[in-house]
């Protein structure tokens, strides 16, 4: 085993803000500075006391990161962590402000699949121009023709031009040419988001074998927590540009649950949600996610109860109030299932503040992480009082006996399913 | 640093001035191949008349400018039939133009594509100058053909041994327009303002060179610092090789060939400076 990857205090620094005339005049000085070999008033690195911070951020801080030969590593943390930076920095698209990346063997880098394809030329022609901007020359691309579209699936079509593919076979025919490349590290950014289920798990499957076959480096960043655990051998969370924490994918996984993930939805005001609507006539106070003995968690066993304590105050009065939660895969404005609970006159006397708890069993739900959103409305869905979409937190079902049985549950069929739910006043 | 050699690929901050991998951009050369053969075939897909455009557009702007400077303004044309003359200068010119245009984009248009894959950028004008040849190559061909006309309709024209440093003419045309365009380019990610004064400059800077009227018109004593536009020793030597008159001078051609280095060279240390970090300002 050897180190192939190897980066030394790596700092990604951004300057913020608009373009404009502003610029012109700070780029002067920038270069004024350099030229008579001072510090550039314009760079927050260095940490300077009395330099202008909010011009600035610092998108990687400090970074120290060796990967060896064979290894899958898997980067994760949420959005704005860094991830997309460093893979960036890593795939030579961007330079680093300061710091070191060493590379040992050829790279090749996946951050979005069927980068340049050209609608007008034919699944051929686009094999051939995907492969040269990655660095592959024409007769290495042909020598592999046969298998990238064997494994692509779009045979028939490979004549066609590709503006007349349909997404899958576009997303298929790209990631196709990119694992063909035979890279001695391949770094793949969340690409596999795209396709259908079966693609994915062959993607998954056909990177693995990269690493355990031909004992080539991948550096893999997902938000699905589940493929990082089946692929990677070692993981890396990343918070606020630095890494916060390695080692095994599963602890790093556990890790990042409860200490980055749990802990960001007990206070609202200071927005954990991507969006808050609603005419504001009920707020939330507080959601809290619990199991069964009330101790806080977010990841559950199949067949397990979520309990969901949420905290609301009135503002004005409303003669309905309903708490809904929403089940989600990517976003609350497309959900799998919706769990209604009506707080009324008849079911709980609606106080001004008040406390109530839903219990909602796990066992209609897939083994998946869920995206959250939560809603309080008055009659229906059309009136909301308070709408949060996107919780930062997710609830992550696990189902034990999933490879001994070798079922998978397959994807969530969306409409209406009845759900075990309660409700009750506190 | 002792172990420097076992890595093949070492990432810092762009810190070099010249820093053109040109071992690197020879290994790219299928993906400029590529690139031309993309731009070539996508270029008359969504046309009726495909091809046949490389002919129209110079014969269209030679008829034009016959007809306003040559017949309504009467501008001399050094005993040249004047719409040979013209043409000439059209056809030079648009390659000239197209280079500029097609490669001061480079960042901006490709910003899509950059921003996800590395290859050397440099492979993208590269690509744009090359494929222009292939217009070029065309419309210099019409050229030849209206020559022949105008040969057999019983014109004299001093073609002679000069026409062999064509090949030169042309390169030195395409570093030109390379090297101004990615220089331009380079600038453009960041001052947006500079892709609206383009067309303006193009049209100036025709104006500016011999296309319209002969260097004799220019007075004697200016013609040296009127030199200082390479375009004017690559215009008057083309009319110089084909039609055997002009009243260009070596030191023309010197100085424009000085200027065109000087261009090409900060060009290019512009251009391997932005593209390093580009994607953070585009």
């Amino acid at each position: 085993m050897s180190t192939v990857i190897k980066i030394e205090g790596l700092y990604k620094e951004y300057k913020l803000g608009v373009i404009s005339h502003g610029t012109l005049y700070r780029d002067l000085q920038s270069w004024w500075a350099r030229v008579n070999k001072k510090k550039d008033p314009n760079s927050i690195i260095g940490e300077d006391p009395d330099v202008n911070f909010k011009n600035n951020l610092i998108a990687i801080k400090d970074l120290n990161l060796e990967v060896e030969e064979g290894e899958v590593l898997g980067v994760i943390g949420h959005n704005g962590a860094g991830k997309s930076t460093l893979l960036k920095m890593l795939s030579r698209i961007t330079t680093p402000t300061s710091g070191k990346i060493s590379i040992k063997g050829k790279m090749a880098s996946l951050l979005e699949v069927g980068t340049g394809f050209h609608p007008e030329l034919t699944g051929r022609e686009n094999i051939y121009l995907n492969g040269a901007i990655n660095g592959m020359s024409r007769t290495e691309v042909s020598k592999k023709l046969d298998k990238i579209v064997k494994f692509s699936g779009v045979g028939q079509f490979l004549d066609t031009p590709v503006k007349r593919y349909s997404s899958g076979m576009y997303v298929r025919l790209g990631f196709s040419v990119a694992t063909h490349l035979d890279p001695d590290i391949l770094i793949v950014d969340e690409v596999l988001a795209v396709g259908d289920a079966e693609f994915q798990k062959k993607a998954i499957g056909k990177m693995k074998n990269l690493s355990t076959e031909k004992n080539r480096t991948v550096i893999f960043v997902s938000h699905n927590m589940k493929s990082i655990q089946d692929l990677c051998t070692r993981c890396i969370l990343i918070e606020n540009g630095a890494i916060i924490y390695q080692g095994n994918s599963k602890d790093v996984v556990d890790y990042y649950y409860k200490n980055i993930v749990s802990h960001q939805v007990k206070d609202l005001s200071d927005g954990d949600y991507s969006k808050r609507n609603g005419n504001g006539k009920v707020r939330f106070t507080s959601i809290d996610i619990l199991n069964e003995q009330g101790e806080k968690e977010n990841s559950f066993t199949f067949g397990s109860v979520i309990v969901f304590r949420i905290k609301y105050t009135t503002i004005k009065n409303v003669d309905n109030l309903i708490f809904s939660i929403f089940f989600s895969r990517h976003s609350a404005q497309d959900p799998i299932l919706i769990v209604k609970n009506y707080i009324t006159k008849e079911c709980i006397e609606l106080g001004e503040n008040g406390t109530v708890e839903v219990r909602i069993s796990t066992e209609s739900l897939n083994e998946m992480d869920y995206q959250m959103g939560y809603l309080l409305s008055e009659d229906g869905i059309k009136k909301q009082c308070d709408f949060l979409e996107d919780a930062t937190s997710k609830i992550r079902i696990t189902k034990d006996d999933l490879y001994q049985n070798g079922k998978d549950w397959g994807l969530a069929n969306k409409g209406m399913m009845r759900v075990k739910s309660s409700i009750r006043a506190l | 640093m002792e172990d420097n050699k076992k890595w093949t690929l070492v990432i810092k901050p762009g810190s070099k001035w010249f820093n053109i991998n040109l071992h690197e951009l020879l290994r790219y050369k299928g993906l400029i191949y590529l690139f031309i053969k993309r731009d070539f075939v996508t270029f008359y897909k969504q046309t009726i008349l495909g091809p046949l455009w490389y002919i129209i557009q110079p014969l269209a702007n030679t008829v034009i400018l016959t007809i306003i400077f040559g017949k309504i303004a009467e501008i001399p044309t050094d005993d040249i039939p004047p719409f040979l003359f013209y043409m000439a200068g059209t056809v030079v010119w648009g390659y000239f133009s197209t280079c500029l245009i097609g490669t001061s984009n480079t960042f901006v248009e490709n910003s899509q594509i950059f921003g996800k894959v590395y290859f050397p950028r440099l492979t993208v004008p590269i690509s744009v100058v090359m494929t222009g040849l292939f217009q070029f190559g065309i419309q210099v061909s019409l050229f030849l053909l209206f020559y022949l006309y105008y040969w057999v309709e019983g014109s004299i024209f001093n073609t002679n041994i000069s026409i062999l440093f064509f090949p030169l003419v042309v390169l030195q045309m395409a570093a030109l327009g390379l090297g101004f365009g990615i220089l331009i380019s380079s600038l453009v990610t960041k001052y947006r303002d500079l892709t609206f004064a383009m067309t303006f400059v193009v049209q100036i800077w025709m104006y500016l060179s011999p296309i319209v009227y002969p260097l004799t018109e220019v007075p004697e004593s200016y013609r040296l610092l009127y030199s200082l536009n390479p375009m004017v020793s690559v215009v008057e030597s083309f009319r110089g090789m084909f039609l055997g008159q002009s009243s260009l001078e070596l030191s023309h051609v010197i100085v424009g060939a000085f200027v065109t280095i000087v261009v090409v060279f900060f060009g290019v240390v512009l251009f391997s400076k932005t593209e390093s970090n580009f994607m953070d300002t585009v």
